[in-house]
């Protein structure tokens, strides 16, 4: 398929329909609401379900209720409705169902306002929902990665049974660049669900899902279960992306579109003889702990930059160990820090 | 047990297990009437012949565990929620029977946004209300069905209805909404109303089957254990005070429903 001009949220939309999506519920806020409306038609055309729901609570109970059938299911939202959606996060990964959760993050905390932002880091990585578990959480720095981490995010969330979330920001949704889809995927078979979801026991003993485990021992158990699963996810999921690392004698690590505002940085920082590199994370959880540690070893120091007050610098210090310098530069409230800016901080190593 | 279990000669079988139920002895208190109200939706299942194509969800409050009691595919829902994964799962499984179960803190407070917006919709699925008035698993705190005066743990001097409001008449409430096709209040409290619900349960999963709209049955119970009373007087004093104050019958039965009646 060739490439087409076309907008972040729209994209996603329909990365997510030619990855087989079944159903769609969601609940409008800038700066995603454009993936609701474009699946608001798009799901009739192809036969599936498109529901608005009445609240984002509802709407991931409803994404919850079609998981638990065994299709591909999908919500949308921006930073304050993910924060109504925890306590879904929270049972879906208990329940070991697959689910695709999309956050446009925006500026916060509070109602914040619509401009891109980073300021979600650590609730989609750290603190998705009470009790231990993560998400999947993958981080794309274009429209074309947006399209391709959101077909990637139904496959790891379907081989893990588990949640995948996609963290774009206002920034990524909003912006038309040129493009290419994938081609379409069928939808699931009804007799092609998976063999635990709810479908009905016939000639069978019952399915049941549930987050219910009243015995300390069993609930131990389960959970002992689930962290086995999420060190697998962690020792065969990390993805990373590096930009003239080779030779760098500082490097910079920036997810998202802060990432590809410091691809900028490192190509104007070597105009002026500077030795620095890029390392940008796609997934941020799991973290890429093992290729920081091995460049950390390598540089003089480390520039984190991210559109918040400094979130997902605490785990580049945690994967540093101490084994150089690192540095944070943030921008809140929806303002991108640009090249000019980052320069200096570079200079001041 | 049942696959040994031979009946003598002369002697026919007039009682069982309903399919749809499992063995288990459930974790409910001696004269609760959750399990009356479990044997009647399963009863109701096997003769409609639906349980291989039946979706549960459990609420959060005391019948959390009916997953372990009814013989089907069920999934335990958040408090609340219920309506919100019944609608998920009925959108992608529209030849499934799906139903929730729900108590009155679980559909009554935090849920009432879900149950209020899925009938609406006129979701096809089913749902059975009880409502003893009490938050039971929790210990017996004050429910949003609990009666002006009664006493509960959370108002220990009875309930003020100036300052904690009114009970809520939610089979009035659900019955104004155009996506309800069938909405009735009944009761468990003697045999009389015990067959009645029975049919109101049948007419309710009737209705979901043949495609009408939201349907719900609201069910008075009792809660012997946090009413603090016996069996005997629990059940005496719903007939007193409950059916006072939520008159039993149907509150919404839509012209397609009541040709199936």
């Amino acid at each position: 398929m060739a490439k087409e001009l076309i907008e972040g949220n729209v994209a996603i939309a329909e990365a997510a329909i030619r990855a087989g999506l079944e159903a769609f519920y969601g609940y409008p806020i800038t700066p995603q609401t454009e993936v609701l409306e474009h699946l608001s038609w798009r799901m009739p055309q192809e036969g599936r379900v498109f529901l608005q729901a009445e609240s984002e609570i509802a709407s991931i109970n409803m994404v919850y209720g079609a998981a638990c059938a065994g299709v591909r299911v999908m919500t949308s939202s921006s930073s304050p409705g993910i924060s109504l959606m925890q306590e879904g996060f929270s049972y879906i990964a208990c329940s070991e169902v697959p689910a695709v959760v999309i956050n446009v993050m925006r500026g916060g905390p509070g109602l914040g306002n619509v401009q891109p932002s980073q300021g979600d880091y650590f609730q989609a990585v750290k603190m998705a929902g009470h009790g231990d578990f993560h998400m999947i959480v993958l981080a794309p720095a274009s429209v074309q990665e947006a399209i391709d981490l959101v077909v990637l995010a139904f496959d790891l969330a379907d081989k893990y049974r588990t949640i995948a979330m996609v963290v774009a920001d206002g920034a990524i949704g909003q912006m038309m660049e040129p493009a290419e889809l994938p081609p379409m995927r069928p939808v699931r078979r009804p007799e092609e669900r998976p063999p635990w979801a709810l479908t009905g026991a016939k000639g069978r003993k019952p399915n049941i899902i549930t987050s219910l485990y009243l015995g300390a021992e069993t609930l131990e158990r389960i959970n002992l279960g689930l962290q086995a699963k999420l060190r697998l996810i962690a020792s065969q999921e990390v993805r990373w992306s590096e930009y003239r690392t080779d030779d760098a004698e500082l490097l910079l690590v920036a997810f998202g579109t802060v990432g590809r505002i410091c691809q900028t940085v490192v190509r104007e920082a070597r105009a002026q003889g500077m030795r620095v590199g890029l390392l940008r994370p796609i997934t941020l959880w799991p973290f890429p702990v093992n290729p920081l540690a091995w460049l950390a070893g390598r540089v003089r120091g480390i520039l984190v930059v991210e559109m918040n007050a400094g979130q997902m610098v605490e785990d580049v210090r945690l994967a540093v160990e101490g084994r150089c310098p690192v540095y944070f530069y943030g921008r809140m409230g929806g303002v991108i820090p640009l090249p000019d800016e980052i320069l200096p901080e570079l200079k001041n190593m | 047990m049942d696959a040994d279990f031979s009946i003598p000669e002369g002697m026919e079988l007039v009682y069982k297990r309903p399919d749809s139920l499992t063995p288990a002895h459930t974790h409910y208190c001696p004269g609760c009437t959750h399990g009356i109200i479990h044997r009647l939706i399963a009863e109701v299942l096997d003769e409609l012949g639906v349980r291989e194509r039946t979706i549960g969800i459990a609420p959060v409050g005391c019948s959390v565990l009916a997953y372990y009691y009814f013989n089907l595919d069920m999934a335990e829902a958040a408090h609340g929620r219920a309506p919100a994964m019944a609608t998920g799962l009925k959108r992608v499984s529209p030849d499934k029977v799906v139903f929730t179960y729900q108590g009155d803190g679980d559909l009554a407070a935090i849920g009432t946004s879900e149950i209020i917006q899925a009938a609406n919709r006129g979701e096809l699925f089913t749902t059975i209300f009880v409502n003893n008035a009490v938050y039971g698993m929790t210990g017996g705190q004050m429910a949003p069905t609990t009666l002006p005066g009664q006493r509960t743990t959370s108002s220990p001097t009875g309930r003020d209805v100036e300052t904690m409001g009114w009970p809520i008449k939610m089979a009035e409430l659900i019955a104004v909404l155009p996506g309800a096709a069938y909405v009735t209040r009944q009761a468990v409290l003697d045999v009389p109303t015990i067959r009645r619900t029975r049919r109101a349960i049948k007419l309710a999963f009737q209705t979901q089957l043949a495609g009408l709209g939201f349907s719900m049955v609201e069910i008075i119970s009792t809660c012997p254990t946090n009413w603090h009373m016996t069996p005997e007087e629990a059940l005496n004093w719903a007939k007193e005070h409950m059916l006072a104050y939520y008159p039993l019958g149907d509150t919404r039965v839509s012209d397609s429903v009541r040709a199936l009646m």
